[in-house]
């Protein structure tokens, strides 16, 4: 009975949404759409559980001692000084402190963030093209021809050769087939994956996202 | 002298003559809906009509029968002949005689227009006249048709049929595993080496890291995780390893705690878990990606477990993952990113091995007969993909055309 009842909507509204996008009907798509509505609006009111699992974490990281519990002061004033100035003060309001906070320190940190993917793109691209075998030699081979067809210097390298022994073409050919070809096997198989599962779900036989088997 | 003079004047007097006749023209007062008409070259010899006009019920998703979809093939002196069509009138009538309304002036090379404000259920009739500079062609009349609120997308049924095709499989693979019949399925590293990792952070005391992806719950993906997640918690539950759970969503979160606690109960450890390692770290991609960061190099988890939807923060975790000497599994149906998690990770379960991972790991009937079902739609899609490029070569583009969505 526990598992019952979810399992019972997850099958209606799973049922409800196929037949949504085989049957144009207005009265279906508008339902469909309104039942959407109520799945965002039952995530954003997550984040409370959210916020209040934050809170708990940290907290007890702090009564602990555990390793870092100082950053977990750091994390919680930071959440407690953005809350009291979006709370009265509005968030995305421009020239409001929360919008100020938002833009000078969280941006830019995330942006750092992100800009680290170029150092880790190195350091993971030197041991994915390290040469140990066939296989790595023929992915070595395929990048350095892929990397300098995409830049001005390998159009310079080899514009005295024809068009199909130039780097650029090469690069074309190798990204419009190879690559190409197994980025569709890829996602055609991943879409059957998708249809089991999604078929496993609405039938009730996969259950242990809802927490068990029983 | 006199006689050049009065050639001249008579020259200017033709030429100041010549627009006054054309201003003293009767222009059609189909033209009057035509902006720039003016522009155009003017003549009296109307341009040839459109042809096969055809007025059809137009169905999109959200279809409430008040959209009628009109087509016809260009005038001959659209771009050739005269080539002096600048558009078309559309014009919708209550009957064949009745004078019609302006439903739009499409412009030259265009043979479609889509008219968004019928009565559903009433019948009309369009008619569509090719327009030049000052005249109009005979209009050629379409109809009567009606729009309709549809039960059905045709553009759809390919996909209806395959989908039945594959549930039938699913269905018939599943009771047969159900019968007991050995099914055979294909040895899946990825997820054996699963296993071993969270052994190696028994082996090493240290907690086992599970990074259910940043997509939202009504992700497939993160579905997929959760289920792979229960089977980690058994597994951790049964060795006494801590289970970390570092989540970007709240309400995966929420489903994360109660599937690790379930598996925990299940596995007969209730007591062993720690709801404060099922954490919520941050929605924004980034301050997540070093939140999880941040806990490898201070816990030192010995095994790192990705599975779920992932984007650019693939890499920064994985990366740091295999610096702190971690062993890595990933999963995802990213296409993306899987180049980044082959990289930096020791075993990476790609695509549908991913959604694949709970009947492999589980080894249920149930789940096991949709994973075989799945296997064999995949036959049946590459033979399918083979006669259509074969039909298609031949002339015959009835299959391809059959397979367009929309």
């Amino acid at each position: 009975m526990r598992r019952g009842i979810p399992l019972a909507i997850t099958f209606l509204i799973g049922l409800f949404m196929l037949v949504d996008f085989f049957v144009p009907h207005y009265r279906v798509s508008d339902l469909a759409g309104e039942m959407k509505q109520w799945g965002t609006i039952v995530i954003a009111a997550s984040i409370l559980l959210g916020v209040g699992n934050l809170i708990r974490v940290h907290f007890h990281k702090i009564r602990r001692r555990r390793d870092g519990w100082q950053y977990s002061i750091t994390t919680l004033l930071i959440m407690a000084v953005m809350f009291a100035f979006g709370g009265p003060w509005g968030t995305i309001q421009e020239g409001s402190a929360f919008n100020w906070m938002f833009l000078n320190m969280q941006v830019p940190l995330q942006s750092t963030m992100f800009s680290l993917l170029a150092f880790f793109i190195a350091s993971a691209a030197y041991r994915a093209f390290r040469l140990r075998s066939a296989e790595s030699g023929l992915l070595l081979t395929a990048a350095i021809i892929v990397m300098l067809g995409r830049v001005p210097l390998g159009q310079l390298l080899t514009r005295a050769l024809p068009e199909q022994a130039t780097l650029p073409w090469l690069t074309e050919t190798i990204m419009a087939y190879p690559n190409m070809a197994a980025f569709r096997g890829i996602l055609m198989g991943a879409a059957l994956g998708v249809m089991a599962m999604g078929l496993r779900v609405i039938l009730g036989i996969e259950r242990s996202y809802l927490g068990g088997e029983k | 002298m006199k006689l050049c003079l009065s050639l001249v004047v008579l020259l200017l007097l033709v030429s100041a003559a010549a627009p006054a006749a054309d201003d003293a023209e009767t222009v059609d007062p189909l033209m009057s809906d035509v902006e720039g008409a003016v522009q155009a070259p003017v003549d009296s010899i109307p341009p040839a009509p459109p042809s096969d006009l055809a007025a059809r019920d137009h169905i999109e998703n959200t279809d409430a029968g008040d959209k009628i979809a009109l087509s016809w093939s260009l005038s001959p002196d659209d771009g050739a002949g005269a080539g002096d069509v600048i558009g078309y009138l559309v014009l919708r009538h209550p009957s064949p005689d009745a004078p019609g309304d302006t439903v739009a002036v499409v412009g030259a090379g265009s043979g479609r227009c889509l008219d968004e404000a019928v009565e559903p259920g009433t019948a009309y009739y369009y008619t569509v006249a090719s327009l030049d500079g000052a005249n109009a062609s005979e209009p050629v009349l379409a109809g009567p048709v009606a729009g309709r609120t549809n039960l059905w997308q045709p553009a759809r049924t390919s996909v209806f049929v395959l989908m039945i095709v594959f549930f039938a499989l699913v269905m018939i693979f599943t009771r047969l595993a159900e019968r007991g019949a050995a099914l055979f399925i294909r040895r899946i590293p990825g997820l054996n080496a699963i296993e071993e990792a969270v052994g190696r952070a028994t082996e090493m005391g240290r907690p086992v890291l599970y990074v259910p992806g940043i997509g939202e719950i009504d992700n497939i993906m993160t579905i997929a995780s959760l289920t792979i997640l229960s089977h980690v918690a058994k597994i951790t539950a049964k060795y006494e390893t801590p289970l970390i759970v570092p989540t970007a969503r709240a309400v995966v979160m929420s489903a994360a705690e109660e599937v690790v606690k379930e598996a925990y109960a299940e596995a007969g450890r209730p007591d062993a878990y720690n709801p404060d390692n099922i954490r919520y770290l941050s929605d924004a991609q980034f301050a997540f990606a070093a939140a999880v960061n941040g806990i490898m190099l201070r816990e030192k988890p010995a095994a790192n477990l990705y599975m779920g939807a992932f984007w650019a923060e693939s890499l920064l975790l994985a990366e740091t993952g295999f610096e702190a000497g971690a062993i890595q599994v990933a999963g995802t149906a990213m296409v993306s990113q899987l180049p980044f998690f082959v990289t930096a990770c020791d075993f990476t379960l790609m695509g549908e091995e991913l959604y694949a991972a709970s009947a492999y790991l589980s080894r249920e009937p149930k789940l096991m007969g949709s994973l075989k079902g799945s296997d064999w739609m995949k036959m049946v899609t590459i033979i399918l993909m083979g006669a259509g490029v074969i039909l298609n070569l031949m002339g015959a583009t009835g299959i391809v055309n059959w397979f367009q969505t929309q």
